[in-house]
């Protein structure tokens, strides 16, 4: 396992109290596997990354752990956190078209970004210029303002950038979700290259389009209000779910080949419930309709089938 | 390039124009007669004499001709460079040879007050952006500064440190005996006179630039491009080099809007010290009716204010590449 993630609970600190964002989720990732990490907004997904490489404002570590190679990732520490990140394990954030400062050239930028983790930036130039080339962007990119780009370019830019110290995690987060279909793909595919060519040993790309993850993802995770609901391989997610949410969840998705001119695409009826005071036992509880008595209590979160869990259960 | 200058050009030529016609008007439309003002000191019993003295004045400063030819005068004279003559207390001493007199005084003042609270008000602003403690002193002393009205401050000012702590003299530029002469002595004559006023704009200055520079360095910290930086592992110092950079940018604005109008500036400053600068004059020229002295005051402010604007463009074409993109564009 390149990343083990052991019970971590991270909140969000609000006046009214603790938002339960992240609570005890348990899994790994294995060398050279592309995670893709799929569910709604708000169920904790982002969280989930951040809280791996940095753990900012109002978010407040409780308690696990998080272990990358042989070493233990001090999330908790902002600052001891430094060494790890961009060396270790890097993101290619939500914002990628605003990422980087508009009032400095891109190649000064990154310099200066590598000179003050004590890097010798001349060393990575070439290797910089050869991997801006790699993804379609010329050498002179290096010489212009942000501004002078596209946001495809902007997406591009950020992702060589991100890469660029080989880490052996990268954390992509809805890296694909301002983007038209075809560059959707042509991002999509790249991640997949960024891979195979070693600049990245394994990946989580957070997500809430299943569709995209079918496409670059070994394994797929579900979460739902928090916690995990199902992992399997990207095949098994997609054809045979075990756990009621994602089977809802991927039976709403539109088939090639359907028509659904007399018949309307259903959705999930009701609504993910409250992160601040989150109700006992299941979370998916009230919307499953195949809830019984036993889901007042928590599942746990197990392996039902190799390479295949699930926190449900009518499964275990 | 060529074209975004030319239509700045074009612009400000404009602008110029227009302001310096209103300069022309307001004066015209006080109502008075400054010729009568001047003419009540020379107390003419005799009415064939006033008439002609009257008339001889009216002719000199051409109140006699129609309005549309005086406008058209002024406008030959300005270009001669020749702003007519004081018609009150210091007649009939020309308007530039006065401006000259009081304008050292003025930028001596001004200059160093908002150049000086700015450097440290941006540098006080940003630390408040990031240390709790300071941001909960510094900033209500900030508003409060800033909300108070100057008259009043400058009074408390002049009250605590040349009343209660006589430390300063009040009022005049030096010395009531002094000889104006290349001395150490009439130079810390004039430091100890400059230091109140001085104090005070700069205590007005200071709060406004440090509340601007605290909440934009805030806004810039929590911008995308610092919270890549820190997912990246950035040091926080090269967080915090970026983003006073790009806070600092409508600082400079601000500064360079606010050296434009430093002529008209210390207004109220002056009339509280009686300093003797600009607005002093102004001040004195508005109560004696004095068309000319009004009109070259205000026609420094319009250039001041006009090439204040002017270099902010070009500034923030050479700081911000943003702006200088939108210019090749054509948009600008």
């Amino acid at each position: 396992m390149n990343l083990e993630v052991e019970n971590l609970r991270v909140y969000y600190r609000t006046l009214a109290g603790d938002v339960q964002a992240l609570d005890g989720v348990t899994f790994g990732v294995g060398d050279g596997e592309i995670m893709g990490l799929a569910g709604e907004s708000g169920c904790g997904k982002s969280t989930l990354g951040n809280a791996i490489i940095s753990l900012t404002g109002r978010m407040k570590y409780i308690e696990g752990s998080v272990t990358l190679g042989s070493a233990e990732l001090p999330i908790w520490d902002f600052d001891e956190m430094n060494h790890h990140r961009f060396n270790d394990l890097s993101i290619i954030p939500q914002y990628a078209m605003s990422a980087m400062n508009p009032t400095r050239k891109i190649g000064k930028m990154v310099g200066e970004l590598l000179d003050s983790k004590g890097v010798r930036h001349k060393e990575y130039i070439p290797e910089l210029k050869r991997r801006f080339e790699l993804v379609g962007l010329s050498q002179d990119v290096l010489n212009m303002y942000p501004i002078e780009l596209s946001g495809g370019m902007k997406q591009r830019a950020v992702m060589v950038i991100s890469t660029l110290l080989d880490p052996s995690l990268l954390i992509a987060d809805e890296i694909t979700s301002a983007l038209d279909v075809s560059t959707q793909k042509a991002v999509a595919e790249m991640l997949v290259e960024f891979r195979e060519r070693g600049f990245v040993k394994s990946m989580i790309v957070i997500t809430h389009d299943i569709s995209i993850l079918y496409q670059v993802a070994d394994t797929i995770l579900v979460m739902y209000a928090g916690k995990l609901a199902e992992k399997a391989s990207a095949d098994t997610i997609i054809n045979s779910p075990r756990h009621p949410y994602t089977r809802l969840l991927i039976s709403s998705l539109p088939e090639v080949g359907v028509t659904y001119t007399g018949k309307r695409l259903t959705g999930i009826a009701g609504t993910p419930p409250a992160l601040l005071n989150p109700p006992e036992g299941c979370r998916f509880r009230d919307r499953c309709p195949f809830a019984y008595e036993k889901c007042l209590e928590e599942p746990p979160f197990v392996e039902i089938a190799p390479g295949h869990q699930t926190a449900c259960w009518k499964e275990i | 390039m060529r074209r975004y200058f030319a239509r700045k050009l074009i612009t400000y030529g404009f602008t110029f124009f227009a302001a310096v016609t209103i300069d022309w008007v307001i004066p015209h439309l006080m109502p008075g007669d400054p010729i009568l003002n001047l003419m009540s000191k020379l107390q003419i019993k005799d009415q064939a004499t006033f008439n002609a003295i009257y008339n001889t004045y009216a002719k000199g400063f051409r109140s006699n001709l129609p309005l549309w030819k005086q406008y058209y005068y002024f406008w030959v004279s300005l270009f001669h460079g020749n702003l007519g003559i004081s018609v009150s207390t210091n007649f009939p001493t020309p308007v530039t040879t006065l401006i000259q007199r009081a304008a050292p005084y003025t930028l001596g003042l001004l200059i160093p007050a908002i150049l000086l609270s700015w450097f440290a008000g941006n540098k006080v602003g940003a630390m408040a952006a990031r240390r709790k403690v300071l941001d909960n002193s510094v900033l209500p002393v900030s508003y409060a500064l800033t909300a108070t009205p100057y008259q009043w401050l400058a009074l408390v000012v002049a009250w605590l440190l040349a009343f209660i702590f006589p430390f300063f003299p009040i009022g005049r530029g030096y010395d009531i005996g002094a000889i104006p002469q290349y001395s150490f002595t009439f130079f810390f004559d004039l430091l100890k006179h400059w230091f109140l006023p001085f104090f005070s704009l700069f205590l007005v200055y200071f709060g406004g630039w440090a509340i601007g520079m605290r909440n934009m360095i805030i806004y810039e910290l929590e911008s995308d491009y610092s919270h890549y930086l820190e997912a990246l592992g950035a040091p926080r110092r090269l967080v915090r080099k970026y983003a006073f950079r790009n806070a600092v940018l409508p600082q400079v604005t601000g500064l360079a809007l606010q050296l434009g109008a430093v002529l008209a500036g210390a207004l109220v400053t002056e009339i509280v010290f009686t300093y003797p600068g600009l607005g002093f004059l102004l001040y004195n020229a508005i109560l004696n009716q004095d068309y000319f002295i009004i009109q070259g005051v205000f026609l420094l402010i319009i250039i001041g204010v006009l090439i204040a604007n002017f270099v902010v463009d070009i500034a923030y074409v050479l700081i911000d590449p943003r702006a200088r993109i939108g210019m090749q564009g054509g948009q600008a």
